[in-house]
């Protein structure tokens, strides 16, 4: 068996572990709760009172104009100074969610809006609250629209994930570097480590690709028909 | 009994309604008539008060809204009047993500909280009056529009509502296809459902109105008997509308 085979198979074991302990359940976490920030954050922006609406903008301009590597190492080095000290995997997650809260806070709000303002009045007509047209009606509706542009900031976490190597999570691409420093053989691990990455994001397209199919059955908008 | 009294609605600098006043009798189907932007949308869309209007009062039965500028009303008191009407819009707004069947059953399941099965029951009756019985299980994309609107329809009626508002009904479909909307109405109209209507369609407003009121510029210039509005209008701008109308039809 050639070196750079039996290499990679040595440090397969160790890599996986680092992917299933720390770059999943980081990018899952990350993602669930920031799809939750980034909803709580739309619904301000378009339904509370402008102070409310101005808090979110700030915060949405804040995120997206400051890189995430920064926001990192504020979390994890930065705060200590003022008191608050993290482990490096909740700093990590505060970060991610943070950024997926920032990020989806956008795409929700403009799907929503992309909900002809009819079917908010169809809904009203037949008595419904603001809440249950919200639930029943409005968001059915906007998750289809959403689930493309969603399933990116999903793939683009996954890989964003490697960032927390640089604040001492052993995700995958840290354990990586471990196996780089003593073995000395960084093109053939780095592949490796790549090469995990693509087929966990390629598994995530594909799941995307399923859940499109699944929410496009009943054919889309129909304003238009006569 | 279902009665706007002294009803203004501003769009900002626009007046679209003048202290307008009007009763709907019960049973009967009441057509609001008049050109574009004459404020008869408007009107309608403040009996379920998709527009608040800025000053007057909202009657259906016991739910009564008296509005003042600058007031606040209450959410539930909003919803108790809503909850008393049904509206069929121009463009059907059918939920696009729900089959035939699960429109019709959405306000019995969700507003009116009815175990499925049965609002599955009354769905389907109310399918088979608008003569959709077969498509029950068709997503809205794939029905025409007359379809569309004739599901709508039974959508509207499914909470048993007091008063049917439709708001240009038939404007959005084709000739034949309008066809089967004005008949699906006329069938409502025989059985006793109160309905308001506003509307441009002289065939649909000649054949199932019993009243009629015109419209124009946020105000009442005529109201009575269709037959009487219709072939022997008292004012000008009634009778100038009228003829208008008449002359679409013949050259249609």
């Amino acid at each position: 068996m050639p070196h750079w085979l039996s290499l990679m198979i040595d440090s397969l074991p160790s890599l996986l572990l680092a992917c299933v302990m720390f770059t999943i359940p980081l990018t899952l976490l990350s993602f669930v709760l920031g799809l939750g920030v980034g909803f709580i954050a739309a619904i301000t922006r378009l339904f509370a009172p402008a102070p409310f609406a101005a808090i979110v903008r700030f915060y949405v301009w804040i995120i997206r104009g400051t890189p995430l590597l920064v926001q990192l190492f504020l979390i994890f080095y930065g705060l200590p100074s003022v008191g608050i000290v993290l482990d490096a995997f909740p700093a990590a997650l505060i970060g991610f969610t943070l950024n997926v809260g920032a990020y989806t806070s956008e795409i929700i709000r403009a799907v929503l809006v992309s909900v002809p303002k009819g079917q908010w009045e169809a809904a009203y007509s037949i008595g419904m609250t603001w809440g249950q047209a919200m639930r029943r009606t409005i968001l059915p509706q906007a998750t289809r629209i959403a689930v493309p542009p969603l399933s990116n900031t999903f793939i683009s976490l996954v890989k964003d994930t490697s960032l927390a190597a640089a604040i001492t999570v052993p995700e995958l691409f840290r354990a990586g570097q471990r196996i780089v420093a003593t073995s000395y053989e960084p093109l053939i691990l780095y592949i490796e480590v790549a090469l995990i990455y693509l087929v966990v994001s390629s598994v995530l397209s594909n799941l995307q690709a399923r859940v499109e199919k699944r929410f496009s059955r009943y054919g889309g908008f129909i304003e238009a028909a006569s | 009994m279902i009665a706007l009294t002294d009803i203004h609605k501003h769009f900002g600098e626009l007046h679209v309604l003048k202290g307008t006043s009007i009763i709907v009798p019960e049973g009967g189907v009441t057509a609001l008539i008049g050109a574009s932007g004459s404020g008869k949308s408007t009107l309608l869309r403040c009996v379920n008060l998709l527009e608040m209007p800025q000053s007057g009062r909202v009657a259906i039965d016991d739910a009564v809204i008296d509005f003042v500028p600058g007031g606040k009303v209450p959410r539930e008191a909003v919803l108790r009047l809503r909850r008393k009407t049904g509206m069929v819009f121009q463009n059907f707004q059918l939920f696009p993500h729900l089959s035939a069947v699960e429109n019709v059953m959405e306000g019995l399941v969700t507003v009116l909280k009815w175990p499925r099965e049965k609002a599955r029951g009354r769905a389907l009756e109310l399918l088979e009056k608008v003569g959709m019985t077969a498509k029950a299980d068709a997503w809205p994309a794939n029905l025409s529009g007359g379809q569309q609107q004739r599901v709508a329809i039974a959508r509207a009626l499914a909470p048993a509502p007091k008063v049917l508002l439709c708001d240009e009904p038939t404007s959005a479909l084709d000739p034949q296809l309008a066809g089967e909307v004005v008949e699906v109405l006329a069938q409502l109209a025989r059985d006793g459902t109160t309905m308001l209507m506003a509307t441009h369609d002289l065939r649909l407003a000649a054949t199932i109105a019993s009243n009629v009121v015109f419209l124009d510029a946020g105000e009442i210039v005529e109201a009575g008997p269709a037959r009487q509005v219709f072939s022997a209008p008292v004012d000008e701008r009634t009778k100038r509308f009228i003829s208008t109308l008449t002359a679409q039809v013949s050259l249609g």
